[in-house]
């Protein structure tokens, strides 16, 4: 069951241009991998949608990468300073794969540590634009790293079962190699629990919410 | 949520099922958010035979929010209502408008059903308080004050965040126009008034009461707070008490006495 709390934050770790936003676990769920909570972004009128990206004893940790007013003012924030968390929400990945890869692209490696966690560390491939951005690559020891101008798919075998995230061309582009991946999609959310019915994106000709059938889905 | 409330209004329901219009739909902005999601919902049939059976369960009392292309839709979809309150989303920017006037909806719908019917308006309705007279003669029960307001939000490219460009304006930027339109709105009426405009606090629903609200709704702040029904019940009982009212009726319209009567 999602909850609703306030939680302080612990701290804020730099990986490149990503910030770590860590904070304190308190009674919530971590939830399973590809599952996000919605944060509160200090000053803003919505909360932001994040996936777990790791969940240390006692913690809950958040990529971000700051692209806007909500995700600068997170980065921001200071230890002790409180905000509220709401979740898990969403559906995460199907975790009973036999041969799993995992692939992210750029701030799209954000669910993939907690997932690689649940999967016992399977082979992984990271896609970046810049070498400053691979620095998230620390946060899955042993990927296979690439940086642009080769991709994510100019590597990827089509043989495994992928569990992806990133941006909606690598996305594509990875299901055009491998129909069955499961995709962690994104979209802009209000609510994430399925009320304003804002994150719809077109699944097999139909406008499905990513809070509540996705986010992550699979064409098989 | 829904155990905090004293009433839960429906999502509009429209005679035919609506998909919505295209992603991108929603987008924040400084002091509020856009949104175009343009009346998805399941349609007359389905939300009669499925989801009024399911929010029925939720044991509050139920209004249902009720939408068309013209007065007939309105008017069909009251007459096959029963014990709920109706509102009439006269006013929703995200889908064309029907060709009749508000007061010939609401007379349609007042041909059709017994039912309590609240009008909501549109803040941007050129003489609100001249429309809630119409409608009050049309056999309106009440006033919902008010829907969102057109809106545009431009990204970094410049382009429109939202698909369709346009869509309706929500949130704290709201409220004085909500509060605006609910005390132009209770100087012509006596017509109970739900206020509604960018409420995040207690002390924002006693502002609306003091213009001449008698109930208050959330609506925006529900996405960012889905808590906020219990919040804003237990902030707004300080806030009277703090302010010396016995009672939430005894601040209705008290911002009304201090201005010199004239008439509109």
């Amino acid at each position: 069951m999602p909850r609703r709390e306030r939680r302080s934050v612990v701290a804020v770790e730099w990986l490149g241009p990503y910030a770590l936003l860590r904070v304190e676990r308190g009674s919530l769920d971590p939830g399973v991998p590809g599952q996000f909570f919605m944060v509160e972004a200090p000053g803003r009128v919505l909360p932001r949608a994040f996936s777990l990206c790791l969940a240390p004893r006692g913690e809950l940790a958040f990529l971000i990468e700051p692209v806007g007013a909500g995700t600068r003012a997170l980065a921001a924030l200071p230890p002790g300073a409180e905000l509220a968390v709401f979740g898990p929400l969403g559906n995460g990945f199907r975790l009973d794969v036999r041969r799993p890869l995992l692939v992210g692209g750029g701030i799209g490696v954000a669910p993939l540590p907690y997932l690689s966690q649940a999967l016992e560390r399977p082979p992984a491939i990271l896609g970046f634009r810049t070498t400053e951005q691979a620095a998230a690559a620390a946060l899955l020891p042993g990927a296979d790293v690439v940086v642009d101008p080769v991709l994510v798919t100019d590597v990827l075998p089509a043989d495994r079962d992928v569990l992806a995230c990133g941006p909606e061309p690598m996305l594509e582009a990875v299901r055009a190699v491998v129909p069955n991946a499961q995709l962690a999609w994104e979209a802009p959310m209000a609510c994430g629990y399925g009320a304003c019915y804002g994150c719809v994106v077109e699944v097999d000709g139909e406008l499905k919410r990513l809070c509540v059938e996705g986010p992550v889905l699979c064409s098989s | 949520m829904a155990r905090r409330l004293d009433a839960f209004v429906t999502k509009t329901v429209t005679p035919e099922p609506r998909e919505g219009n295209a992603p991108v739909r929603i987008a924040e902005t400084e002091h509020g958010m856009l949104n175009a999601i343009g009346l998805a919902n399941p349609g007359r049939d389905r939300f009669l035979a499925e989801t009024l059976p399911l929010l029925r369960t939720l044991g509050r009392p139920l209004w249902v929010s009720v939408g068309g292309v013209s007065a007939r839709d309105y008017a069909e979809t009251c007459a096959l209502l029963d014990d709920v309150t109706i509102e009439l989303n006269l006013s929703c920017p995200n889908v064309d408008e029907a060709p009749e006037s508000a007061a010939e909806i609401v007379a349609a719908c007042r041909a059709a059903t017994s039912l309590p019917l609240y009008a909501k308006l549109s803040p941007a309705t050129w003489d609100i308080a001249g429309t809630a007279r119409a409608v009050e003669a049309a056999g309106a029960d009440g006033l919902s004050l008010v829907n969102t307001i057109r809106g545009l939000a431009l990204g970094p490219t410049l382009r429109p965040t939202l698909a369709r460009a346009v869509g309706g304006y929500s949130g704290p930027a709201l409220r004085p126009v909500a509060l605006a339109a609910v005390y132009a709105c209770r100087r012509a009426t006596q017509l109970p008034i739900v206020g509604m405009g960018g409420v995040q606090t207690g002390h924002d629903a006693l502002e609306l009461l003091a213009c001449g609200a008698t109930h208050v709704a959330l609506g925006t702040v529900l996405f960012a707070d889905p808590d906020a029904p219990a919040r804003v019940r237990t902030e707004l009982a300080d806030e009277l008490e703090r302010a010396g009212f016995a009672t939430p009726d005894d601040a209705v319209g008290v911002a009304q006495a201090a201005v010199a009567t004239v008439e509109n």
